[in-house]
């Protein structure tokens, strides 16, 4: 018998059944299951194609020195052979702990960090208080709500462009901070301004979809709920401690595991914000971007290896995150 | 019993609920004034940061000049659509256009196409390898561009893909397939196993329950998946500048770049094609933009 809704009985481990012999157990699967292998076929083959067939490619990229000098090409009618040689981990020990690995490796890293952790925390701090004040019955709310989503309805690349006009040398937010009698910083010039602008332009972009997501896991808790607290004596703070926190759980967690990825694979705003005129503000992404393709020769291997560190980084920290979510929610239900 | 709550501008305080049963002297959720004020003020700051720079953004295009946005006091008096007749009727704007279509509409398509019944599946069935192939889907959400860029560009190349929409097409679909998989399986677990389990008893097999039942539901869904496919590789940077090469093929978000060379900056025409870029795209997402939101919390949070 095939079963198109099996979920009712296979949702939780212990509801299954003992399981049978091994051979036994390959012939039903085959025959229960062909439907949804069948059916999960385009996407593997998608997967496999588009992503770990590159993907292994990329792997073995950073195991040889390629870059655009020693790569096959072809000029005119004439084929150029690719001369590159494995070189094994040499690429991934050079970024690691090269002579140069602090410069150009270990600051990036400790300024995407960086990066990521103010980003994410201003996104979601931002987005939980105006999440709070839209979830009110207040006049307006709705064309409250039409405006501060704004930022996320716009293209990244055009808003950008807007800030780049905003915060240049003599734009208009010098001219208004010299007009308040203000230090005017150079905020695409300045290594610490630079960085300081990436952060609020991405501020600005990030916050939309947060207080958006919020406000709908604040709409989802029950109102009850609160009565019920609210009986039971607890003050403002303590409702919003034992009961919109712990309502906003679900919603969270996802939300700033996305931001987290998100913003840490942010390419757009920087790439836009400065092109290739701040070493130093880029985070990892754009620096493996501007190792492959913004600098002659194109160093193809190194630009790989960068992104397969930034996959193992992104890879492990949501393991951890999930494992530590897990762990939480089995402490909540004890 | 202290059920009446003094009032706060504490946002705890703001949360609670609009129905106030009738005994109390303030319900909750009923704020004094002060707290009201506050929250209008806030939020009243907050719109205004929303929106400059777009404001701005409209503003700066209508000045003729390309220095006029560090003297925009000066477009007061000379405001004008000349900006945009230029780039309507001068520039690549069309082309631009026609390749950031071509490119984002290929995506969508393929996308919603091939993941849709990967979606039904991992909604409704449990085969082994379940586990696996939801954790790959997750984990190709955070590839960031870096680990397939420089892969791509030499498949692409080998292939003579680089510099054709086929190309950044397939390029997307890396992203954009596991994702709408992602998102639909979130929506396809909104829609009640009780209609499966009709179709089954009517003698469907679960290729005609997901078509002939479940696909027609799914709707909204699916529009969901394909404009989060649309937008995200309309708006996609890094590929698209590296493998677009031919200045008719940009999309817009390469082609906006290529006002400001090294030698001139034409500020101004960048404006005013950014606005023109930015109207519909902002347009569509306001219609979309609560379905948005749920497709993708549904799909992250029942995962």
């Amino acid at each position: 018998m095939t079963v198109a809704i099996d979920r009712a009985t296979g949702k939780r481990r212990g509801d299954r059944t003992p399981r049978p012999g091994l051979g036994r157990r390959l012939k039903d699967g085959y025959q229960k299951h062909w439907y949804a292998y069948a059916m999960i076929a385009p996407v593997a083959v998608v997967i496999g194609v588009l992503v770990l067939y590159p993907l292994g490619y990329g792997l073995y990229l950073t195991l040889t020195d390629a870059n655009s000098l020693n790569t096959g090409r072809t000029i005119g009618v004439n084929e150029i052979e690719a001369t590159y040689e494995f070189i094994g981990l040499d690429n991934y020990a050079d970024i690691l702990w090269g002579p140069t690995a602090y410069d150009r490796f270990w600051s990036h890293f400790i300024w995407t960090i960086v990066w990521t952790a103010v980003c994410v925390g201003l996104h979601f701090f931002i987005g939980l208080g105006l999440a709070l004040l839209l979830n009110q019955n207040l006049r307006g709310r709705t064309f409250y709500r039409l405006i501060l989503v704004l930022p996320w309805a716009v293209p990244t690349f055009v808003t950008v462009f807007g800030w780049r006009f905003m915060l240049a040398d003599a734009g208009i937010v010098n001219s208004a901070l010299d007009w308040l009698h203000l230090p005017t910083p150079a905020w695409l010039e300045d290594t610490f301004w630079q960085r300081f602008s990436a952060i609020m332009v991405n501020t600005w972009c990030g916050v939309p979809f947060m207080m958006v997501s919020l406000l709908g896991g604040l709409q989802s808790i029950d109102n009850s709920l609160y009565e019920a607290a609210e009986m039971d004596g607890a003050n403002a703070w303590q409702r919003f401690r034992f009961v919109t926190l712990p309502g906003l759980r679900s919603v969270s967690s996802t939300v700033v595991l996305l931001g987290i990825i998100w913003t840490f694979n942010q390419f757009a705003v920087i790439f836009l914000l400065f092109g290739n005129t701040a070493p130093d503000a880029q985070i990892l992404v754009t620096w493996a971007y501007h190792l492959g393709f913004g600098q002659q020769p194109r160093d193809f291997a190194q630009s790989a290896a960068y992104g397969i560190l930034l996959l193992a980084i992104l890879i492990v920290f949501t393991s951890f995150y999930r494992r530590w979510l897990n762990r939480n929610e089995q402490q909540l239900a004890n | 019993m202290s059920t009446t709550t003094a009032p706060t501008k504490a946002p705890a305080e703001q949360v609670t609920a609009s129905t106030a049963p009738p005994r109390r002297v303030r319900g909750r959720g009923e704020r004094g004034r002060a707290a009201s004020l506050a929250s209008h003020g806030v939020l009243t700051v907050a719109s205004l940061i929303a929106l400059f720079p777009v404001a701005w953004l409209v503003y700066l295009s209508l000045g003729p000049d390309k220095n006029d946005y560090l003297h925009p006091e000066r477009i007061w008096s000379k405001m004008t659509f000349d900006n945009y007749a230029f780039v309507l009727q001068h520039t690549q704007f069309f082309d631009w256009l026609k390749s950031s279509l071509i490119v984002s509409l290929g995506t969508t398509v393929i996308g919603v196409m091939v993941a849709a019944t990967t979606g039904y599946a991992v909604s409704r069935m449990r085969f082994p390898g379940y586990r696996k192939l939801m954790w790959v889907l997750l984990v190709t959400q955070m590839f960031p561009i870096a680990v397939l860029i420089v892969p791509m560009y030499q498949i692409l190349s080998e292939l003579q893909l680089v510099d054709s929409y086929l190309g950044l097409i397939l390029v997307y679909c890396s992203t954009a397939v596991p994702y709408c998989a992602w998102l639909l399986k979130g929506y396809f677990d909104t829609i009640p196993f009780e209609i499966d389990e009709a179709g089954r008893v009517d003698g469907l097999n679960p290729f005609g329950t997901f078509f002939r039942l479940i696909l027609p539901l799914a709707r909204p869904g699916l529009a969901v998946a394909g404009f989060y496919s649309f937008i995200t590789a309309f708006g996609e940077v890094a590929f698209a500048s590296t493998f677009m090469l031919s200045d008719t093929k940009y999309t817009f978000a390469v082609g906006l770049q290529s006002f400001v060379s090294e030698h001139d900056a034409q500020r101004h025409l960048m404006a005013a094609t950014a606005v023109l870029v930015a109207i519909p795209v902002s347009a569509f997402f306001y219609l979309v933009q609560k379905n948005l939101v749920t497709g993708l919390t549904a799909g992250g949070t029942k995962g």
